[in-house]
């Protein structure tokens, strides 16, 4: 042990250090070993990853010039190997240069598309599921079956829930469009217009989404005291008031958190507009993640695009939170 | 809350409120098990009925001409598998995100954070490396791995709101009957994070079991497929295969519906988004 003697030599400044670092250690080593595992992981196979893939951002690897070396077996059986002339290399901002300026994809359409498609989800989930727990909340028979029975779409996995929606959208044999004809409106194509395929594909997501966020809510709900509302109710408040003054107020944590959260994962939510619009009409309706995996993943692999899509979204969303938080910093910390 | 006193009309209106709610949540999932007992000409026919010559022929198809139950079996495994480490790895951090205040805590915090905004397509090509350098690509460990990716940092942060909600007091208490730090944790607080755990065993099983895009990339032989990758052959660009598609969603909704089944009563109180400052 040196700490006893690290203590005994109050001494020259080298000696303070280690003699800390060890104390940190002694005091924190459970700790540290209880996250160890997650960290490990995550710089592994994230932080490893976002590295390289920031690196091939500014590459131009594709899946034709990845070989560092071609190779030819002559008929005699011998290898022969030469330097691939047409090896990948370094391309400076490049990519970043075509995918801005529309030479390659739509960045901006696609862009466009995420705001709308990310704000109109996260306010729907949010008010829906805001109006929902707050039903919930009440004294009211049946609540447990009404709480299943709102919660269950959560628990179909989103890539059912999707291939559920399109269905139900079919132009030829969808329901909505059966009970359309049958009300005489006529069928309508869902999917050859862009406004009326995006909104096909956030009333899907809508429909995920809300559980989550009631629950979040709900519970959030439930753990405000019951006697704010006694206190309130004594004096006077109707129940509007009581709405706006207690429930709104106590909720603001978990709202904050499962607003960003909301935000960052409809962003970033692939299954939905992938499986149910599938870019129709001819790509009008991708989003940012769509769009991008279809430009780098279809044809040719071309994996320094995918990258480069990949650190620009990750930027936006970097920015979003950074004055998301602090805009809110006043209300509390959220992360 | 006590409402004694509200008027009848109010009720009313409550109740319709969430029943027009849940006849909207339920009726995806309806149509899709009514369809899924149509014959395929009632499928694919644009008369609206909601029972026609009812028959199993689309389950016996799915059941015995595809390799369902295999990739039914890989989709078990894969999300069990997750949701027994998800949750362990899941549960240790999050007690240490609560209890120590440890050096770097804030920083593995918004860490945390910012992983959620990593999108796949920027993860999924280095990851692809990194797998196949370990001989893992085309094997079930490797989705495992990257799903754990996918859930444990909300998990844990999730965790990390129930673990503050039980009473410190108990952890000292434990101390001072000559518990150590993981016995406290396994022993006095995991037992009460129940309805904690519940929710992150849900969500950490839905992860794995719904997940395309990771499976699409990993995933090479028709043995190895997971449900979620392998229904796609049922949806070919340009005739979706709509009676089959319905048979093989109904069986796929079923075991996520027994977790969640299992876990909805523990879900409302167990989802700490936020309830506690960091």
């Amino acid at each position: 042990m040196t700490e006893p003697a690290a203590r005994a030599t109050p001494a020259p400044g080298g000696h303070r250090g280690p003699g800390r670092l060890r104390r940190s250690w002694d005091r924190h080593w459970y700790a540290w070993a209880m996250v160890l595992p997650v960290v490990a992981v995550l710089a592994v196979l994230i932080f490893y990853p976002l590295g390289r893939g920031i690196w091939l951002s500014v590459t131009d690897l594709t899946e034709a010039n990845q070989q560092a070396k071609i190779c030819t077996r002559s008929l005699v059986g011998g290898v022969t190997c030469r330097d691939n002339p047409d090896r990948w290399e370094y391309v400076g901002l490049g990519n970043y240069r075509r995918v801005l300026t529309g030479e390659v994809g739509r960045f901006w359409l696609w862009t466009t598309n995420t705001v709308i498609w990310t704000s109109a989800s996260v306010l729907f989930h949010y008010t829906i599921g805001l109006g929902l727990a707050t039903m919930l909340n009440r004294q009211v028979r049946g609540r447990g079956l009404y709480r299943v029975l709102l919660i269950l779409p959560w628990a179909v996995p989103a890539f059912v829930s999707a291939f559920a929606w399109k269905f139900l959208f079919n132009e030829r044999l969808g329901l909505f469009n059966s009970v359309l004809s049958a009300a005489g409106l006529g069928p309508v194509d869902w999917f050859a217009d862009r406004w009326t395929s995006l909104l096909t594909a956030i009333l899907t997501n809508i429909w995920l989404g809300v559980p989550f966020m009631m629950v979040a809510l709900l519970g959030g709900m439930q753990s405000i005291s019951p006697e704010l509302y006694e206190a309130a109710e004594i004096d006077g408040a109707s129940p509007w008031q009581r709405f706006q003054n207690v429930t709104l107020p106590g909720l603001r944590p978990v709202s904050l958190t499962v607003v960003l959260l909301g935000t960052i994962w409809t962003f970033n939510m692939f299954p939905v507009i992938f499986l149910v619009t599938e870019g129709q009409p001819a790509g009008r309706t991708e989003i940012l993640v769509t769009g991008a995996y279809r430009a780098a993943f279809e044809g040719i692999r071309n994996y320094s695009l995918a990258a480069t899509y990949g650190v620009l979204i990750l930027s936006l969303l970097l920015v979003f939170s950074f004055y998301y938080r602090r805009a809110l910093r006043r209300y509390g910390e959220v992360w | 809350m006590n409402r004694r006193r509200r008027r009848p009309l109010a009720s009313v209106l409550l109740h319709a409120g969430l029943v027009t709610a849940s006849i909207v949540a339920l009726f995806p999932i309806v149509w899709i098990l009514l369809s899924s007992f149509k014959p395929g000409y009632a499928v694919q026919s644009t008369e609206l009925a909601l029972v026609e010559d009812p028959t199993l022929a689309n389950y016996r198809f799915v059941l015995a001409e595809t390799q369902f139950p295999r990739w039914f079996l890989n989709s078990v495994i894969v999300a069990g598998a997750t949701m027994a480490i998800g949750v362990f790895v899941s549960a240790t951090t999050g007690y240490a995100l609560s209890r120590f205040n440890f050096p770097g805590r804030r920083q593995l915090m918004l860490l945390f954070l910012v992983t959620q905004m990593f999108p796949v397509a920027i993860l999924i090509v280095p990851m692809y490396t990194i797998l196949a350098r370990l001989g893992l690509i085309d094997t079930l460990a490797a989705l495992v791995i990257a799903y754990l990716t996918v859930a444990v940092p909300f998990c844990a942060w999730m965790l990390r709101g129930y673990f503050d909600s039980i009473p410190r007091s108990l952890d000292e208490a434990a101390a001072l009957d000559g518990c150590g730090p993981f016995a406290t944790f396994w022993r006095v607080v995991l037992p009460l994070a129940r309805p904690g755990i519940a929710v992150t065993a849900f969500f950490t099983f839905l992860t794995a079991w719904g997940e395309v895009a990771y499976a699409t990339a990993f995933l090479q032989t028709g043995r190895n497929f997971t449900l979620a990758y392998g229904l796609q052959q049922f949806v070919p660009q340009f005739n979706p295969q709509w009676e089959y598609l319905t048979a093989a969603a109904v069986l796929v909704t079923i075991p996520s519906g027994i977790v969640f089944f299992f876990a909805q009563r523990h879900l409302v109180s167990g989802l700490t988004a936020g309830g506690t400052k960091g």
